[in-house]
């Protein structure tokens, strides 16, 4: 029973989290995709900028999380959300719009996309400096949670941590938030209109301008909600989401660019198939060894690829799904 | 009559091709104006200048006095200018009802505000605009496909949902671009009937591009022709079916 145990610890909760983090990082770039039709490259980068707005807040205001029982990172999320947010519109009003004013092909939005994920990474490296920060300041402490379960050979817990919990319950929100949004509000039904007929959009008096802002909101208060989370589980790095980007691309692009719940599903498949991937499969089967010929030995670690290769996975299930759906799982395009 | 649509000496050019050259033209108030040429004679790039569709490089664009040069198409809609695309457009995602429904006058809920603190009021427009555009797809026709995505209908359908869609708010000049092409000749008499009804009930101003000079006879006055760019000559339908250097634009010389 304990390696059952093992296994869910491994790979449901380590799956869930970072599915859920791939999801939501993949819904930013896949709305964006949808009504500027370019790669966001500096998402990952907004990410960040999100987990160091909390940083900073948490410094500044320690011990505020005690007041009301949570940490004090995850009481500070939604004025980073909102710094964040404003960042994403002024990224947009300063570098983007420009050229979309220009009418330039996409290829050139997403070179500025990169170059403005460089100067980002380095505002935060010149503040933050360099080394990993942890996200709990001023004696708060990580709670861990362990589920004994109810078997009486399981004698190891179930692990899962505080804010692992705050993760899988603010990424249900924001799935359930953005489902709404987008089929009852008219603004969000405007959304969709913009990303299936841009003209038509405007045509019908859709104001496209305040739709790209709305967009850039949205994704900025995502790319924030991802970093701080993904901070708190592990540590804040300025590199931290930089090394996401390719995963989270790749969960966007395998449920159907421009489409979220595909990103959703995206997300959790890269993610599950990662921790998957470099779970060692050989705790499972020692239990049952003794039932195999005497000629196979059961290898100590016995995992698809070693973590170090854990970034070939998520491109792997890119090809194997576009092979089998070259759209994506849900067919993407148009919200 | 007073013009609601003046075009004043627009100039337009792509690369170094001269398209529109210095060519105006007025729509009068209530009127259902023509606009023919033969092909590359500009006219629908001088409806997607009107249209806030492309920017112009010299001239001016009145509508009903005010100056509504190279101002964005979603303004223009809120101005009562609305325009119909000569590919018919259409939200490819969304039902034909929903499509009719993407166009009400007052984009109210798209106020965040009001469609979180609000939903009470939201919910009554959003009704009110469901029975109007089921009112709409009832009058041209396209009931039985209501629920059907807008991307699986045909060519025709989606012609009638481009006039459906102007019919949706109260609009005062509308930009016809060949609503008449490839619609079946039955539907083709219930689209003049429907264009007529709406001029003459509503008050809405059409100005029409078509090449089916038989639906131009029966629908426009005056007519506009268009060639290389700006106004050859302007007159009622016999007047321009007479004239000899129209004929020659559409005909070539040897035939006059």
């Amino acid at each position: 029973m304990n390696e059952l145990v093992f296994f869910i610890n491994n790979v449901i909760v380590a799956g869930s989290v970072t599915g859920s983090i791939y999801a939501i990082g993949a819904i930013g770039v896949t709305l964006v995709f949808s009504i500027m039709r370019f790669a966001h490259f500096a998402h990952a980068d907004m990410m960040t900028f999100g987990a160091f707005m909390v940083l900073l807040l948490t410094l500044a205001f320690p011990g505020v999380g005690s007041v009301v029982g949570l940490p004090t990172p995850v009481v500070m999320l939604p004025l980073a959300i909102v710094l964040t947010s404003l960042l994403a519109v002024g990224i947009d009003k300063a570098f983007y719009k420009p050229l979309r004013a220009h009418g330039v092909k996409p290829i050139v939005m997403v070179i500025g996309s990169l170059g403005v994920t460089l100067m980002l990474q380095g505002l935060i490296r010149l503040f933050a400096g360099t080394s990993a920060q942890n996200l709990y300041l001023g004696g708060e402490r990580k709670e861990i949670y362990r589920l004994e379960l109810p078997f009486e050979l399981a004698t190891r817990p179930v692990i899962v941590t505080e804010p692992q919990v705050i993760l899988f319950v603010l990424t249900i929100a924001c799935v359930v938030g953005l489902h709404l949004f987008l089929s009852r509000t008219r603004l969000g039904k405007a959304m969709r209109a913009m990303s299936d007929n841009p003209d038509l959009a405007r045509a019908s008096g859709i104001n496209t301008n305040h739709i790209v802002a709305v967009t850039w909101v949205i994704a900025g208060g995502l790319a924030a909600t991802a970093g701080t989370l993904l901070s708190l589980d592990v540590t804040f790095k300025p590199d931290l989401s930089f090394f996401l980007l390719l995963p989270i691309f790749a969960a966007a692009i395998v449920g159907g660019v421009g489409h979220p719940y595909g990103a959703i599903a995206g997300g959790f498949v890269v993610g599950f198939a990662e921790t998957l991937a470099v779970f060692n499969w050989s705790v499972l089967l020692r239990p049952i060894a003794h039932h195999f010929p005497e000629w196979l030995e059961l290898p100590r670690n016995l995992a698809f690829v070693g973590t170090e290769y854990k970034i070939v996975v998520p491109f792997f299930i890119l090809v194997a799904i576009l092979v089998w759906r070259p759209t994506g799982i849900f067919k993407g395009k148009v919200i | 009559m007073a013009a609601i649509i003046d075009v004043r000496h627009v100039h337009k050019a792509f690369g170094g091709l001269k398209v529109i050259n210095d060519c105006s033209i007025q729509v009068e108030q209530g009127s259902i104006t023509g606009l023919i040429g033969p092909n590359g004679a500009g006219k629908s790039t001088l409806f997607n200048i009107i249209a806030g569709a492309l920017p112009l490089d010299s001239g001016q664009v009145l509508l009903d006095g005010e100056d509504i040069t190279n101002r964005p198409a979603n303004e223009l809609f809120h101005k009562g200018l609305l325009r119909t695309f000569q590919i018919a457009h259409e939200f490819s995602q969304m039902t034909a009802l929903e499509n009719l429904m993407m166009v009400p006058p007052a984009q109210d809920g798209e106020n965040l505000f009001s469609a979180w603190l609000k939903p009470g009021l939201v919910r009554q427009r959003e009704t009110k605009v469901r029975q109007r555009a089921l009112e709409v797809i009832e009058f041209i026709g396209l009931h039985h496909v209501r629920n059907e995505l807008a991307g699986n209908l045909s060519g025709g359908q989606k012609k009638l949902l481009e006039l459906g869609r102007t019919m949706m708010t109260d609009a005062r000049v509308v930009l016809l671009d060949e609503i008449a092409a490839g619609v079946n000749r039955t539907l083709l008499g219930d689209l003049v009937s429907n264009i007529e009804r709406l001029n003459r009930e509503m008050g809405y101003t059409f100005l029409v591009i078509e090449h089916d000079m038989e639906m131009i006879g029966r629908l426009c006055d005056p007519v506009i022709v268009l060639a290389q760019g700006s106004v050859m000559v302007e007159g009622t339908i016999d007047e321009i079916r007479n004239n000899p250097e129209v004929i020659e634009a559409y005909f070539g010389s040897n035939v006059a």
